[in-house]
């Protein structure tokens, strides 16, 4: 049980090359679930083998339970880890491998024998405790791997991908699995993944990552809803986010974004007015299920017609693929809708959930945040 | 900072295990500088110096080059290794390569076969020299059994003869390695990829033609690990040379291994036998440097 | 590559093929089976006979004279290869242990240096390492042979595991760390259990090519001190006294022996040592 915290942690692998992990700031309290996120290379990996203690950091400092354990060695940090590829001791069986780490630490054998059968009553894996690793399946590997980290009762444990590995069905159990095991036990975790799905639901804290750089660190709710810039707003959410290059005009005061669907045109006031967003390159991002169908009488919202270009049932929900700007817009609408393609459909956008980012640099355009240096401005020249 | 309290933290044990990997290293590492690289320095400056039986380190410059460029058993022992080496390599990889190929065709008792092939691998060169050189024996070895057999005609002095004596080298060498080679090629031929050979036949070639347009092609590198452990068996050829025909009739089979030996250890022309071992050398490295050279950049290339 | 077509047709061409197989096997075996008659035959018997005709009378008085005069040098051999390929060995885990899974600044280099060895022409080497034998004391003996044997087998056996190690996820590594283990430990109860086919593959390579050595033999030992191989390329090129081809025969089948036997027992090994050898780095 225990706290973590990052401070400006800093990795680099040598003179000139460029940083792997820049400045990266974040804490989580004891018991958190935390989920490093991001593609492949954005580093991720690597800042969990620091907080592990297998590789050191350039600068900065990693605090557990408030106490800097930056140069200790990974075996005095009390940290347990399970790997992509489970790591098991391919010679031992699955009770030495439970085992291993509490003999290294001298624990008497009698203690052993009955922290190995806590483990194994927990994962129900005890009918597998003579075998060896390769005589598992991908699952029951899995399983042991996370039996060796519990075994430890450490302060904190890190999962490196842990269910990449596994087939897609067997993905969802172990995720379920995970939670109800942190749920119960409440240990303190880090867990590296690239998949957005598990990053949503097992997280208590997200950190999504690129370039070695944290971009946006918050709740999973705060990330989905309140992506802070277009990178944090692709990565999270299946499908993901559509993005719409638009051009915005002004018009009584307001800022209105042009939507051009070939057939029909929309004007999409954006809020309140913001002069410096006048002319400027905005990207619209639009999540597909915040798309909605306009009902035939209007009600307020402002809509579209488009064309049906593609469909794609998933079962609960019907996609829908239409062209906005000349760019690929992907709708969820319910399943029971009927519509072909070619058909032409009314779509509807909330004008208050609609992103804006700024095209150059990706940076999410806080609507609110203008609207209110808006009105101060305004209101100074009144 | 950090990194300053880090060093604070660390126990000496810490310490050590952080050494462990280097202190490990180390003893190999001095063996590798001074036993390979300060050794090839130590011959290189004795090629320039005069010594004979005892080495003395009186400049000479090149003179010992020179005197060897002179030396007509040196020019011997050249052109041998060009003949041995060409043909040993040649008729090895024909052989391997041949042989793989029959091989791959689904043999029963495959192998027992392979086995067969392979053992002359496992026996040192100078017991296949010995085997050899009596079975090449000018009147007592095959010559007599093919004469016994009811071929009149036959002759085979090879053995004896100046002229053809390298082939007898050849011919046992050939009967070492080929066998290797085919292993070699074996184990590349069960890499390639079955459908691109099931693609092939699709495309009606014919079986011969496929090995011989897309499966062979496809194995270059094997070919090139072949040809490098092939030349490089033949630069250090000594062992055969020195159980089969000691480098004669007179030095008519020397090689430049053998004379670097005889003249170094037998001659007392110390001086001279570094210049030698050091040619070998660049012999080795003309053919090792453009190998690794094509073989780091095709990794580049993946 | 294993079937190119799902039946093979018994049709003319495939007898070919076994035909040519077969009469290449024969020609493979030839040196073998002449080198086993001639050793079992009289003098007498090799001048009036041929390569393969029978011996008149089977007799191992050839197999008692070579090995009386090799014996010696048979049990050098043993002194020299036993811990020449024991220790070389060792340190080879050792280092391709480190050079995979603790690698530092340098130690690819080193291992770049390294593989240069696997290509050395020894004769580059031979004289100041004779110096430096000298120097030991250890010039002529046996022991000094094994430390040549060691450090000149280090780039192989150092390839071998390195190579083999690469392949061991490093997460297995990273777990006994954050177990608790340390370097030898990790060594020791996770890696060396692991390593038994590479280390079969690297005894065998060395033992073979240990016993197999003829040029640091002629160069660094002389009269008793000398292996096997030496004794034997003495004893066949001696030019005194009548020929004893039975003799030569047997003390070549003699030297050869404790190889082929290997490869016999453990010809998968062999194998696996000869081509991993070849595809090196």
């Amino acid at each position: 049980m225990a706290t973590l915290e990052l401070r400006n942690v800093h990795k680099t692998y040598g003179v000139g090359l460029p940083d792997t992990l820049k400045d990266i700031q974040l804490a989580i309290k004891d018991g958190e679930f935390l989920i490093l996120v991001g593609p492949s290379g954005c580093g991720k990996s690597t800042l969990m083998n620091c907080i592990a203690g297998l590789e050191s950091i350039s600068g900065g400092a990693i605090l557990i339970d408030d106490e800097d354990v930056s140069g200790m060695s990974p075996k005095d940090r009390d940290i347990a880890m399970v790997f992509q590829s489970y790591a098991l001791y391919p010679t031992m069986n699955v009770r030495d491998n439970i085992a291993f780490g509490l003999k290294i630490r001298k624990m008497p054998q009698a203690a052993i024998d009955q922290e190995v059968a806590r483990v194994a009553k927990l994962l129900q894996i005890e009918h597998l405790l003579e075998r060896k690793p390769g005589q598992l399946s991908g699952g029951q590997q899995q399983r042991v791997a996370m039996g060796r980290a519990l075994a430890r009762r450490p302060k904190i444990y890190l999962f490196d991908e842990p269910l990449s590995n596994l087939d897609a069905k067997l993905r969802v159990e172990m995720r379920t699995e995970i939670k109800l095991m942190h749920q119960r036990l409440k240990t303190t975790t880090v867990y590296v993944t690239h998949d957005q799905i598990e990053a949503m639901t097992l997280g208590d804290k997200v950190a999504v990552m690129k370039d070695g750089i944290i971009q946006q660190f918050g709740t999973p709710q705060q990330i989905y809803n309140d992506p802070a810039n277009l990178f944090v707003a692709s990565f999270i959410g299946s499908p993901p986010m559509n993005f719409i290059p638009v051009r915005l005009t002004k018009q009584d005061g307001r800022v209105l974004a042009l939507l051009d669907s070939g057939q029909a045109r929309c004007e999409l006031p954006l809020g309140v007015a913001a002069d410096e967003l006048e002319g400027r390159e905005i990207i619209l991002g639009v999540r597909p299920e915040q798309i909605a169908l306009g009902a035939e009488q209007g009600n307020g919202l402002p809509g579209i017609r488009a064309e049906v270009q593609v469909t794609e049932p998933t079962g609960p929900d019907l996609l829908v693929f239409v062209t906005l700007n000349q760019t690929k817009v992907c709708c969820r609408l319910a399943p029971d809708v009927a519509c072909r393609v070619g058909d032409s459909l009314n779509l509807q956008f909330d004008p208050a959930r609609v992103l804006l980012f700024d095209a150059g640099s990706g940076e999410r355009l806080d609507l609110a945040a203008t609207a209110v240096k808006d009105n101060v401005t305004r209101f100074k020249g009144r | 900072m950090t990194t300053a309290t880090a060093r604070l933290r660390a126990s000496p044990l810490d310490a050590l295990q952080r050494w462990l990997p280097k202190l490990v290293l180390a003893p190999s590492m001095f063996i590798v500088l001074v036993g390979f690289y300060g050794y090839i320095l130590w011959t290189f400056v004795l090629s320039f110096t005069t010594s004979t039986f005892l080495p003395t380190y009186k400049w000479a410059g090149l003179a010992q080059y020179a005197r060897l460029f002179d030396n007509d058993r040196w020019w011997v022992a050249s052109k041998n290794l060009l003949l041995f080496g060409g043909l040993f390599i040649g008729i090895t990889l024909a052989i391997g390569v041949f042989l793989a190929v029959l091989l791959d065709q689904r043999i029963r008792r495959e192998g027992f076969i392979r086995t067969i092939y392979l053992y002359p691998m496992a026996l040192s060169m100078i017991v296949t020299g010995t085997a050899w050189k009596w079975l090449l024996n000018p009147g007592m070895g095959l010559d007599k059994l093919l004469r016994d057999w009811g071929w009149e005609g036959f002759r085979l002095d090879w053995l004896i003869d100046p002229d053809r004596v390298v082939y007898c080298l050849v011919i046992a060498a050939v009967w070492q390695a080929s066998g290797f080679i085919m292993a070699m090629f074996l184990a590349g031929l069960r890499g390639v990829d079955q459908s691109i050979i099931r693609a092939a036949q699709l495309d009606g070639a014919s079986l011969p033609r496929i090995y011989w347009t897309v499966v062979l092609p496809s194995l270059r590198p094997v070919f090139f690990s072949s040809l490098m452990i092939l030349s490089h068996i033949a630069i250090k050829s000594f062992d055969l040379v020195a159980a089969m025909t000691a480098g004669g009739p007179g030095y008519s089979s020397d090689l430049p291994a053998m004379f670097m030996y005889s003249f170094t250890f037998s001659r007392g022309q110390m001086g001279m036998g570094s210049a030698s071992a050091i040619l070998m050398l660049g012999a080795i490295l003309a053919i090792l440097v453009p190998y690794l050279y094509s073989e780091l950049r095709g990794k580049r290339h993946d | 590559m294993t079937s190119l077509t799902d039946k093979p047709a018994l049709n003319l061409s495939r007898i070919a093929i076994h035909a040519v197989l077969l009469l290449a096997v024969l020609l493979y075996l030839v040196p073998l089976v002449v080198m086993l008659l001639t050793s079992f035959k009289t003098p007498e018997d090799i001048g009036s006979g041929n390569l393969l005709s029978w011996p008149t009378a089977f007799t191992a008085i050839g197999w008692s004279k070579a090995w009386a005069t090799v014996s010696g040098y048979f049990v050098n051999s043993i002194l020299i290869t036993v811990p020449a390929v024991l220790i070389s060995t060792a340190i080879g885990a050792l280092n391709g242990y480190v050079l995979s899974m603790w690698r530092f600044r340098g130690s690819q280099l080193f291992f770049g240096l390294l593989l240069f060895g696997c290509f050395l022409p020894f004769q580059t080497v031979l004289l100041p390492a004779s110096f430096t034998l000298g120097k030991l004391g250890l010039a002529s003996t046996t022991s000094g042979l094994v430390l040549v044997h060691v450090v000149y087998g280090l780039a192989f056996t150092t390839l071998f595991f390195r190579n083999y190690y690469v392949s061991i996820p490093e997460a297995l590594v990273k777990a006994a760390r954050l177990d608790g283990a340390g370097f030898f430990t990790i060594f020791g109860r996770i890696i060396l259990p692991m390593s038994t086919p590479i280390i079969m593959v690297c005894l065998i390579w060395q033992f073979t090519q240990i016993w197999n050595d003829f040029l640091f033999g002629v160069v660094f030992s002389s009269g008793d001190s000398q292996p096997i191989t030496v004794a034997l390329n003495n004893l066949v090129n001696t030019s005194t006294g009548a020929k004893e081809y039975n003799v030569d025969m047997a003390a070549a089948m003699i030297a050869g022996l404790p190889t082929l036997l290997v490869y016999v027992v453990a010809g998968k090994y062999f194998v696996r040592g000869l081509t991993a050898g070849a595809v090196k780095g």
